[in-house]
């Protein structure tokens, strides 16, 4: 792509600033290399697309971005629980990438990345390669099914859903739930933390709960929770499932999955062993394949570990990696991917302009869990760089709602709509 | 030394008129953005950013039926932002949820919100169409 650029890039800048006019040649914007470089990001999900439009922002348009994302469309985990509960339908959760490319100029390379040299630094893809001065790894998480080998088939995963991302494997668990006779068992377990959303399971309670109480008031939920307790929003959720669903769910805390028999749709656990009519394994996670064929993992941790500054890999330099497989002992979720993607975009337009970024950045999470199809609540807090440690640790006067409230199922969808806008126009 | 130069020539080329029409950009952002610099204008750039889940894009909220007009940051009053947060940071306002936002954030990086919010444009925001899943989704 950058063959005929004759100039290195401080010559060019050189010139361009002399002369002014040589920047409006339409040369500049169709073949020669930006004055500061090219970024790829692999991974188009919040983290991935933010840093894309933030980069382009605030360089104003100085850096080259390319996007490398398998799916031609963004479909949002945030709200995908509603489609459980039938207040939401997938389609009302499903957006172009269009806006945000033609908006800010990004470039899109609708592929699946086959490997990474970062030696090199190139990215390699099933059509097509890309080389980079910076990379960024965003690709979410990616299931871990050494333990439950008997999962790994895909036909195996169309009878026994995940629905832990968005999108046919969510159309596929609700219908399931509708086919389900009254009467039923449905059957949720939970992975020992970290993992993708941790109010995420708890949410998805509610939803299926609330579909039953109005539906198959006959039927049962059981949460076989890995974790000793409701780890996020919990005196909200144990609130919630007492009084709106309280001969309906039943949750069980230190209940780590064993093992799964697909045919019978039963759970064998360290407590119990369990037979569903609908059973949801949401499974143990780890970054996403793009980190591990980049290794950006050590062999003993899942996760990867970065500089919360620039979010660059502490493996691999010019590599940054942003979203859920960051190891930063902090929520995965897509407002934190979104605040992670931000932190990053202004550190690398910094660094390719020479500078230093931010040594000391603050960010904030806010998240909502619906109770049933109207009532919300919150959980926010900021975040702040210790200098000491290195980490980002919440900032004191964080917490959650009071209580669920109407209000703040207005106030929910309204942060679903702002992102979706802030991430995809 | 080298660096510097690249500095200075990089701040000369944004400010150059010339550029505005191939990089898509306002004026006014061009005029903000060749101003940020400073450690403070970088740590209130993402800190704003980290506003857009619910206030959007450089405060320009989507409000949808009106329900949400408090959610527009963009071209806010300063004195009244501040007052506000404030208000909020030492319990003195009632609030559903910014009073854990603003209890973690200093009087100075309320200010610097405040600031950075008066200075964007209010264009509002467009209520992104959502569209059908195809079939060769995940």
């Amino acid at each position: 792509m950058n063959k005929n650029t004759t100039m290195n890039r401080r010559d060019f800048i050189k010139v361009g600033a002399a002369t002014g006019v040589l920047l409006a040649n339409p040369a500049f914007s169709m073949g020669r290399k930006p004055p500061l470089g090219r970024v790829v990001i692999v991974g188009g999900g919040y983290a991935g697309t933010t840093a894309a439009k933030y980069i382009r922002m605030w360089s104003l348009g100085a850096v080259e971005v390319v996007v490398v994302e398998k799916s031609s469309q963004f479909v949002s985990c945030p709200m995908s629980n509603l489609v459980l509960g039938g207040s939401k339908t997938i389609d009302d959760l499903t957006f172009s990438y269009d806006l945000v490319q033609k908006n800010h100029g990004i470039k899109w390379a609708q592929d699946e990345v086959t490997a990474i040299n970062t030696q090199a630094k190139k990215v390699i893809m099933k059509r097509g390669e890309l080389n980079y001065d910076r990379l960024i790894v965003a690709p979410g998480i990616d299931f871990n099914y050494e333990a439950l080998p008997n999962l790994m088939a895909e036909d195996a995963q169309q009878q026994i859903p995940h629905a832990w991302k968005a999108g046919w494997q969510t159309v596929n668990l609700r219908k399931q739930l509708e086919q389900m006779p009254d009467g039923g068992v449905f059957v949720m377990t939970i992975p020992k933390a970290p993992y993708r959303c941790p109010p995420g399971p708890y949410e998805r309670v509610c939803q299926v709960a609330s579909y039953f109480k109005a539906q198959k008031p006959a039927s049962k939920v059981i949460v076989l929770d890995a974790n000793a307790e409701v780890i996020s929003k919990k005196g909200l959720f144990l609130k919630a499932w007492a009084e709106l669903y309280p001969n309906i769910v039943e949750y069980r805390p230190n209940n780590a999955l064993v093992s799964v028999d697909v045919a019978t749709k039963t759970v064998v656990t360290e407590a119990d062993k369990v037979k569903a009519d609908v059973l949801n394994v949401i499974p143990p996670q780890k970054a996403g394949r793009i980190a591990q064929l980049a290794n950006l993992v050590e062999p003993d941790y899942p996760w990867c570990e970065v500089d919360f500054l620039t979010y660059e890999s502490k493996i691999i330099p010019n590599v940054h990696v942003i979203g859920d497989s960051v190891s930063s002992g902090l929520p995965k979720s897509a407002h934190m991917a979104t605040s992670q993607a931000r932190v990053c975009a202004s550190a690398i337009v910094e660094l390719m302009k020479g500078q230093s970024p931010d040594p000391a950045p603050v960010f904030a999470n806010t998240c909502y869990s619906f109770i049933d199809d109207k009532h919300a609540m919150h959980v926010a807090n900021v975040y702040r760089y210790d200098a000491p440690k290195k980490i980002m640790v919440p900032a004191e006067g964080g917490g959650v709602s009071a209580k669920a409230s109407a209000q703040e199922g207005v106030y929910a969808l309204a942060w679903a709509q702002n992102i979706w806008a802030d991430v995809l126009t | 030394m080298q660096h510097n130069t690249l500095q200075k020539i990089f701040i000369v080329l944004l400010a150059s008129s010339v550029i505005w029409p191939l990089l898509a950009q306002t004026a006014e952002d061009v005029v903000v953005s060749a101003a940020q610099t400073s450690n403070s204008d970088l740590h209130a750039r993402v800190l704003a950013a980290s506003c857009a889940a619910c206030h959007g894009t450089n405060g320009n909220a989507v409000t949808g039926s009106n329900e949400n007009r408090n959610a527009i940051l963009a071209g806010r009053d300063v004195t009244e932002f501040i007052t506000k947060m404030l208000g909020f940071k030492d319990g003195s306002r009632e609030a559903t949820v910014m009073h854990h936002h603003a209890k973690g954030l200093t009087e100075v990086e309320i200010r610097q919100l405040a600031e950075y919010f008066s200075k964007q444009k209010p264009t509002g925001a467009l209520l992104l169409k959502p569209q059908t899943l195809k079939a060769h989704h995940e």
